[in-house]
């Protein structure tokens, strides 16, 4: 059987400054992500023949392909729920690479989340389901949703808002190392967190990622190709997407086990193709719209026992240094939230050993992408 | 405030709702008959298309809940914070309802004391009229 493993490279990212606004549109800082991402892997707008975003990124390919230049387009592909096609979008162009349906990959996502609209303030696309069962009880934005299954998972589990707080830290501790990222300037400390507004109680402010205005992009090649590109080449190890049995979405409240989301499913196919395990990730970075989709996530991907999670963060385990150092350019709680893509771009800055908090010798990277909706995952190697 | 958008799968939810009973969509196979929520056309464990609506006792406990706080659609924000619970059924707990537990059927969302609140605790239905659509409510049962 034809595998994944290995056959295609990450040899090119670009991303525009992130800001709460940025001047330009949405279609111009998708168009100014993608020209840096083809100039850092040298390669031409003209070979551009594939394309992968988000179904809710609002740039389409035409508009991409002839703003940029792009030569004949072979392969189109655009993945949905929101954060949960991050990782995607990498594995399908990593795919259809692999698969001789097209050479130069370009994946991106564009958004004004900072200065556009919220998007559960708009009622009118309020879908009929599950929405119906949730939204007129005043479930109306994905912090409530997840808000539900992080008072389980505490009171499950015997975890705490400390636990929580370890998550937002670590994020933070890496965005003040970044001078690229929202927080850069901006240390958070144990009581700003406890005394902090409520967003949905039992989430405060700092478990609720940043929004942002911002843009990013990578390019992916076949492993040949890459060795002769500009930058050190990082391997698409594997990649894999996760929709579970009898999942509901993010109000995934109808299953046997609300708190055994599409990490789990995922994961075992990720780590089905792979060479190499959880005990093996140098890094990871893992997507943080709130704070328990880490302790979610950790427990999904395998870096401990279901229920282990929150544990897991204790004793500065996330930091650098730590057991499992995340998020190492501040993640979407204090980077930049751009639906995950900077998460991407990260882990290719970390096995290129540019990352501006470096993991020694950082060799394999897990990526996620939103756990709490239908996901995607990728591990990246050097 | 935000009333039901109904769709085909789950009207008939919505009309028993109107006559004040709580009713659960089950799958009409003579050897399965499950229970199922949300309601859609076919039965996960059997993939029959034959269903019910079956008279739930309305008794459940509390799964888990949260309290938002603003920026929130205005309606809601008026009654901020306020309680949103999810309630599984003393039928099914797989079954679980998303709703609002008030002090009296026709009482605002923050009509209970917060700290009154917690997992596991007992919860009977009632029924409101929101905007002219009948929705749930979940009142504390007294211990
Ligand atoms: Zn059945």
């Amino acid at each position: 059987m034809a595998t994944l493993k290995d056959a295609t490279a990450i040899v090119g990212i670009g991303q525009t400054p992130f800001a709460k606004q940025l001047p330009e549109s949405e279609k111009e800082l998708a168009c100014r992500a993608i020209v840096a991402a083809l100039d850092d892997a040298g390669i031409s707008a003209a070979e551009v023949d594939a394309f992968a975003s988000y179904t809710m990124e609002e740039t389409d390919e035409v508009e991409v392909a002839k703003s940029i230049g792009a030569g004949d387009v072979t392969f189109f592909s655009k993945i949905g729920y929101g954060g949960g096609g991050c990782c995607a979008t990498v594995g399908h162009l990593a795919a259809a690479i692999a698969t001789g349906q097209a050479s130069v990959g370009v994946a991106w996502r564009s958004r004004k989340r900072g200065s556009g609209p919220r998007p559960w303030k708009n009622t009118a696309v309020q879908l009929p389901t599950p929405a119906q069962w949730t939204r007129p009880f005043g479930l109306l934005r994905p912090a409530d949703e997840i808000g539900m299954l992080a008072r389980r998972y505490l009171h499950e589990h015997g975890a705490t808002r400390d636990h929580l707080f370890n998550v937002a830290l670590a994020c933070r501790n890496r965005a003040n190392q970044n001078p690229a990222a929202i927080m850069y300037e901006r240390p958070l400390t144990r009581e700003m967190y406890m005394t902090s507004r409520w967003i949905s109680e039992p989430l405060c402010l700092f478990d609720n990622c940043l929004e942002t205005d911002g843009a990013l992009a990578c390019v992916i090649v076949a492993a040949e190709r890459a060795r002769d590109c500009r930058q050190k080449p990082v391997y698409v190890h594997s990649a894999a997407q996760g929709l579970p049995a009898q999942h509901h979405g993010m109000v995934n409240y109808w299953n046997d086990d609300p708190l055994t989301g599409p990490a789990w499913t995922a994961a075992r196919h990720l780590w089905k193709q792979a060479d190499f395990g959880p005990d093996d990730v140098d890094v990871a970075q893992i997507y943080d719209a709130f704070t328990p989709l880490i302790p979610l996530s950790l427990e999904g991907y395998g870096f401990c026992g279901r229920g282990e999670g929150a544990a897991f963060t204790e004793g500065g385990a996330l930091e650098i240094g730590g057991r499992l150092p995340i998020n190492t350019g501040g993640g979407g709680l204090s980077e930049a939230y751009v639906h995950g893509f900077n998460l991407i771009n990260e882990g290719v800055k970390q096995l290129r050993g540019h990352s501006t908090a470096q993991v020694p010798d950082a060799a394999t990277c897990l990526v996620t992408a939103g756990e709490g909706v239908p996901t995607s995952a990728i591990l990246l190697r050097s | 405030m935000l009333t039901p958008v109904v769709d085909p799968d789950g009207a008939p939810f919505w009309e028993y709702a109107a006559r004040g009973e709580l009713r659960v969509q089950a799958c009409a196979a003579p050897d399965c008959g499950r229970l199922r929520f949300p309601p859609r056309p076919c039965c996960p464990h059997c993939q029959s298309f034959a269903d019910e609506w079956r008279r739930v006792s309305g008794r459940g406990r509390i799964w888990s809940y949260v309290f938002p706080h603003p920026p929130l659609l205005p309606d809601y924000a008026a009654q901020a914070p306020y309680n949103a619970v999810i309630v599984e059924l003393a039928e099914d707990p797989l079954i679980r309802l998303v709703g609002n537990v008030v002090a009296e059927p026709d009482a605002a969302l923050d009509s209970v004391d917060p700290s009154r609140l917690r997992i596991g605790a007992r919860v009977q239905v009632a029924f409101t009229e929101v905007d002219g659509m009948t929705v749930p409510r979940w009142l504390l049962e007294r211990a």
